[in-house]
């Protein structure tokens, strides 16, 4: 059993448990190689705490059930339909890769088939309560300026971070330069419209699948989802949608990380005295 | 050395240091100097992000975190004042006695200052930006509760009357007024001493100034000072001027006059004479020849072959 830091290309520590020998691997990943440094050679005893076992414990307890965070009492289908997330634009607006998730067409305008939106935003939100938990950094784009005030203010509230503003080209490729060295990137980027101001993709798909960055993001009938890991078809220019799901990941951000306070509390007080152990 | 600590200002540190450490370098900026670290060291952004590697700033990941946390705070105001404007619309058209955020007296900060202030550097269009979205806000009719918040971006402007020195009036053993003043204009230099008598009568080194000055334009320029206040026949001037030309002679000779009226004046009238451009020394001299040239600025005749 390995514990892994999240880090991005930067120095993968592994203590990797076995039998016997008990080694410290020690070497550094660029683009799925893996190369050794000097010091891997050193042959020391591992560091089996108490610490890590309760880390351990707290980190993998949630991924043994399938909806730890109970997100599905979140939503429903009919939430969707009166947030008006089934409505996509135009049929000549449409991109050919959103077929597959539209319900069809009425009037010219499409139809978003709201039972795929329901699975897709349910996986969605479950995954980023997952990186929530885990401590992750959660980054909001949205290039809309009706709603970027909006995307803020959500952002602040639950502790993570936006970007509604003009993108930078370096900014997730070049980021030791624009920020400084040493900088952590985020671990997940939500985006709640994949369009920028002139109706192309938003350049942050493409650097965040350069970078190796899972993405999350609200994708309407003119979009391109092909780039996204977790596309959710649904509607991204009317007001109501976008505080249905700018509500939505703000619940479950607090919820994740107010579910990981609560973990910490309860083994970090089982684990300072096992005999008293209350689950 | 003698000096009382309790009233040791800034400009004393200086002289003391520049006594202390003579040094002959030309450069200003590289002789010794004791100041305040904050005037050596300019302002620098601490580092953004804790020991988890999580940044502070909600907005790091935008690069200008400090520019757009200002926008969105102004934002956040001016969709405050719509909404109140819209309820209070909503209750009936009350007539509001909401008076707007006075504006006279002060500026907008300049970007160099808005720069220094957030500690980033902005470019023009975000400035452009900043500035606009200013506006909108004072243009709205509930924004008088955010006037601290306005303030902290605008400039108070001085008062450019207030930096004039009127010296005070001095009187005679008759009991008349009078006060003295200097004047230059390119190498003409002249000494004023009017006398509130009520004669009109001026003398130029000890000759009447209608034969000092036989031309007309510079006998205008000696009279516009009281012209301009319709003081015309009450001051007796005693003149001295040398240097210079005719010209320059008058030019001075107008300053000086301008100058040694202020003490019989209002507030007021010293605006108005420093408005008229009265009291603006004319900084204008003879510019130098140069070497490869004819003159300043003529260049010798250029031939094709």
């Amino acid at each position: 059993m390995a514990t892994r830091v999240l880090t991005k290309g930067g120095v993968l520590v592994g203590l990797c448990r076995l039998r016997q020998p008990r080694l410290v691997t020690a070497g550094y990943s660029l683009s799925g190689q893996f190369y050794a440094t000097a010091a891997a050679a050193v042959n020391t005893a591992p560091l089996i705490t108490e610490k890590t076992d309760v880390t351990d414990k707290i980190l993998n307890i949630p991924l043994q059930t399938p909806d730890f965070f109970r997100l599905s009492e979140l939503f429903s289908l009919q939430d969707l339909f009166d947030a008006r997330v089934h409505l996509g634009h135009k049929k000549g607006c449409r991109h050919r890769l959103m077929e597959p998730y539209l319900f069809g067409c009425r009037l010219d305008q499409d139809i978003i088939d709201l039972d795929q939106t329901v699975e897709h935003l349910q996986s969605a939100l479950n995954f980023t309560a997952h990186i929530a938990y885990r401590g992750g950094i959660i980054l909001f784009i949205s290039r809309r300026r009706q709603f970027g005030h909006l995307v803020e203010s959500m952002a602040r509230d639950c502790g993570e971070y936006a970007h509604a503003r003009y993108w930078q080209g370096g900014l997730l490729t070049n980021a030791p330069i624009q920020y400084g060295p040493g900088v952590r990137l985020p671990d997940l980027i939500v985006f709640l419209s994949t369009l920028n101001n002139v109706f192309q993709q938003h350049v942050g798909i493409r650097d965040a699948a350069k970078m190796n960055i899972p993405t999350v993001g609200v994708v309407d009938s003119n979009c391109n989802p092909s780039l996204v890991t977790y596309p959710v078809p649904g509607n991204d220019d009317t007001p109501a949608a976008m505080e249905l799901y700018c509500r939505l990941f703000k619940t479950v951000v607090n919820r994740a990380k107010d579910k990981r306070r609560q973990m910490e509390l309860l083994h970090g007080q089982s684990a300072t005295a096992p005999t008293a152990s209350s689950l | 050395m003698g000096e009382d600590p309790e009233t040791f200002t800034q400009q004393d540190i200086d002289r003391s240091i520049a006594y202390l450490f003579p040094s002959g370098l030309f450069d200003k900026r590289a002789r010794p100097l004791m100041k305040h670290p904050d005037e050596i060291f300019p302002k620098q952004q601490a580092v953004q992000w804790g020991a988890d590697g999580r940044p502070f700033h909600f907005l790091f990941y935008t690069g200008k975190q400090s520019y757009y946390s200002l926008m969105h705070d102004t934002v956040a105001k001016v969709l405050a004042a719509e909404k109140q404007q819209v309820l209070l619309l909503s209750e009936g058209p009350v007539p509001q006695d909401t008076k707007p955020i006075s504006l006279v007296g002060s500026r907008w900060l300049l970007k160099e200052e808005l720069e220094e202030l957030l500690v980033e550097t902005i470019s023009d269009h975000d400035y452009a930006r900043f500035i606009q979205l200013m506006e909108r806000l004072l243009s709205l009719p509930n924004c008088l509760s955010e006037k601290d918040f306005v303030q902290r971006y605008r400039k108070q402007l001085e008062i450019q009357s207030s930096k004039q020195q009127v010296a005070p009036l001095q009187y005679d053993e008759n009991g008349v007024a009078y006060s003295t003043a200097d004047g230059r204009r390119k190498t003409a230099t002249c000494t004023v001493l009017l006398r509130d008598c009520g004669s009109g009568s001026i003398s130029i080194n000890g000759r009447d100034y209608l034969h000092y000055f036989p031309v007309l334009q510079d006998r205008e320029q000696l009279m516009f000072p009281f012209h301009f206040l319709d003081m015309l026949g009450r001051f007796d001037g005693q003149c001295t001027v040398g240097g210079g030309g005719r010209s320059s002679q008058a030019g001075a000779l107008r300053l000086a006059i301008s100058r040694a009226m202020l003490s019989f004046l209002s507030e007021g009238q010293v605006e108005s004479m420093r408005q008229a451009g009265l009291l603006t020394p004319d900084p204008r001299v003879k510019e130098r020849k140069k070497p490869g040239q004819e003159g300043a600025r003529r260049k010798f005749t250029w031939k094709k072959r």
